[in-house]
């Protein structure tokens, strides 16, 4: 059981790491400067919640190792997050559609966690879903916006959308993990959450005048670490140099 | 400072009684310590030198994001990496409380953009160095901030009434800024050999750079002393120097590093340090376009620009329909 | 560059923890009402000033003039009476 916890808290913890990492690549560089700020705003919210989720993991695992070990020191294999986390940025809309897709699979997910068996598990998501649900209505709002305003921005969000939405079925494909934190009353079956996320979905995509692919084809391994793409390792690479660069240092 | 080479439009000072009854006027609320506001009468003078002054602020703060934004996604703990985040977000906040300042006076914070974009307005000399270290980013908030907060503290009592009120936000918001840089700084000097180094680095490479902030002497500058008589500059450019490196050098000391001037020295006379005077050549360099980061700073701001114009765009058509849907419902 | 016509300017009211009226705090740019209360949360409540923001669109202010002044500010110089400390109250009544 606590090794499938450990690795249910490093699923959530790197879900927010990697994307507040990669929302954090926005400063200076956004649309706008109000755009900046809460973009800003967004990717510190997931930087917080990275720490509660891997503190909570490295006390599970017992090993004597730091949220901050967990996300400086370890490797492409051992991260569990999704994949579609990990894809670069691209474009402004890219970045906003994958938030929107993120955060009302988060946001489900928090709310259902807040009735957790485990005490820490609940208060975490309790901290969180606020947070998630703001970042739902932020991304919603420029997801309709993006999608219903110029020829240009329809055509760009419909690519992202395009783009991302064989990435969206990781976020319900239930494995061993998932299946024993279920047992344990810890975790919802993520499949659970299909149907409501489908539903917010159309409806946001109905109002932003975008389509959905039919296929539903989903790329998978991100979660399990089985196979991540070749992005996580350049961020890694990136994100971890310091700590390794100057092993044993303080900062 | 971050307005460091603002021309004033005005030729000296003139004195009261040969002012039109108007500017005298004008003249005299500023003298009692009166605020100026927005639909107030003011000299045409005051209006541009007003308009070039915050938005230069604004611009430096902004493009001020860049060089710190440099290391975020290389920050080496969680912490720091939130800290560094919220960081450069205040600058973003403080270029936008500026620019909304400078929209006040008739011009739009796009046409200014527009004109920094345009290498027609500047940003201050600091933010076209490099940061290459970790430590660099202890050494910006300390010294880089250090400086800033020297200047803005007085700014909060400006003529201009948006000008002050938005440097009293900023002040209120800055006062963490100077600190997490020393916490850093501390960090690295006390740290591994190898930290200390880097510590010893940083403090060599923006010593002189952020004496340049304060911009050259201004003893005999005409335009310094109309700005000081609009009180929309507080002190002069050397006296804030002098007053930053008093400050600064025991900081250094207490940190075990070397200020990299060999002839700074405690004066027992003066009571202040004496020290070297930045190459006010490179100055010069920098400012026209020549420092080492001058092309990639606003290269970045460009292609900010450039590639959110159709988010912009998006976003007003979008808020155009529904305005339109809304009239046609009713 | 374009000359694109440019997101409106809007001026954000906040009232903090403390129960008091909405407060100017500043402006802000946005396309419409809810982006801009969105920008408002995300601008100017960063460090927990706010428990409830008003946004206006800067145009829809209307604003007296300052050659108004003095008709419309001076008059109520001579008002003194409405101020308590016109009136003088012996020390025996205690606190009124």
């Amino acid at each position: 059981m606590s090794d499938g916890l450990f690795q249910f808290l490093l699923r959530m913890g790197d879900n927010t790491l990697v994307l507040g990492h990669r929302i954090s690549e926005w400063c200076g560089q956004a649309p706008g400067l109000e755009e900046d700020i809460a973009l800003a705003n967004t990717a510190l919210d997931l930087i917080g919640q990275t720490q509660m989720w891997l503190g909570y993991a490295a006390e599970v695992e017992g090993a004597g190792r730091t949220a901050d070990d967990l996300a400086f020191l370890r490797d492409v294999w051992d991260f569990r997050n999704l994949l579609m986390l990990e894809r670069p940025n691209l474009d402004f809309g890219h970045t906003i559609t994958r938030q929107f897709f993120f955060d009302a699979f988060h946001v489900l997910l928090l709310t259902r966690l807040q009735a957790s068996s485990d005490a820490r598990v609940a208060e975490i998501a309790a901290k969180s879903v606020k947070e998630a649900a703001y970042h739902l209505e932020r991304s919603a709002d420029l997801v309709i916006a993006l999608g219903d305003g110029t020829d240009e921005s329809h055509q760009r969000m419909q690519s992202a959308v395009d783009l991302l939405w064989p990435f969206a079925g990781e976020m319900f494909a239930a494995d061993d993990v998932d299946n024993a934190m279920a047992a344990a009353g810890i975790a919802p079956d993520p499949a659970s959450l299909r149907a409501e996320w489908q539903r917010k979905v159309d409806q946001v995509m109905a109002d932003a005048t975008l389509t959905l692919p039919e296929s539903q084809f989903a790329h998978q391994g991100g979660k399990t670490g089985r196979q991540h793409t070749e992005h996580l390792g350049h961020m890694l690479a990136q994100m971890q140099w310091l700590q390794r660069a100057y092993p044993g240092a303080t900062w | 400072m971050y307005a460091q080479m603002v021309k004033s439009t005005g030729h000296g000072v003139k004195p009261l009684d040969e002012m039109d009854p108007q500017e005298r006027a004008f003249q005299e609320r500023i003298d009692a310590g009166d605020k100026i506001e927005p639909k107030d009468w003011m000299p045409d003078g005051y209006r541009k030198n007003l308009i070039r002054q915050i938005g230069q602020h604004a611009h430096s703060e902004i493009v001020g994001q860049l060089p710190e934004g440099n290391w975020i996604t290389r920050a080496p703990t969680l912490e720091r990496k939130a800290i560094l985040l919220a960081k450069v977000q205040d600058e973003a906040g403080h270029g936008l409380y500026l620019y909304c300042a400078a929209e006040t006076l008739g011009v739009s914070r796009d046409e200014l953009t527009r004109m920094l974009l345009d290498g027609k307005m500047k940003y201050s000399s600091i933010f076209n160095y490099p940061t290459l270290t970790w430590a660099d980013m202890g050494a910006v908030g300390w010294l880089v901030d250090g400086a800033a907060i020297m200047n803005q503290v007085p700014l909060q009592r400006t003529s201009y009434g948006p000008y002050a009120r938005a440097m009293v936000r900023i002040c209120k918001e800055e006062s963490f800024h100077q600190r997490q840089g020393f916490d850093i700084m501390m960090k690295m000097a006390n740290g591994t050999d190898a930290q200390k180094k880097m510590a010893q680095d940083a403090l060599n490479r923006f010593w002189f750079p952020s004496l340049m902030m304060f911009g050259p002497s201004d003893k005999d500058s005409v335009h310094s002393a109309q700005s000081m008589a609009w009180r929309i500059k507080m002190n002069t450019n050397d006296e804030l120097r002098q007053k930053f490196v008093d400050q600064t050098v025991p900081q250094a000391e207490y940190l075990g590093l070397t200020v990299p001037d060999p002839d700074l020295r405690w004066n027992d006379e003066t009571g202040q340090y004496d020290f070297s005077e930045p190459n006010w050549d490179e100055f010069f360099d920098v400012i026209s376009g020549n420092g080492p980061c001058n092309t990639e700073r606003l290269n970045t701001r460009k292609q900010a620009w450039d590639d959110g114009a159709w988010v912009r765009d998006g976003m007003l058509a979008h808020a155009a329909k529904r305005k339109s849907q809304g009239i046609a419902a009713q | 560059m374009s000359n694109a016509p440019e997101l409106p300017l809007w001026e954000v009211f906040i009232r903090g923890q403390h129960g008091l009226s909405h407060r100017h705090v500043g402006s802000l740019h946005a396309a419409d009402a809810e982006a801009a209360l969105k920008n408002a949360r995300d601008v100017y409540t960063r460090r927990n000033e706010g428990v409830s923001i008003w946004v206006v669109e800067a145009a829809q202010i209307t604003a007296s003039a300052p050659g108004d002044k003095g008709p419309l500010f001076e008059p109520a110089n001579s008002k003194v009476y409405r101020h308590p400390t016109f009136f003088d109250i012996p020390d025996e009544i205690g606190s009124m």
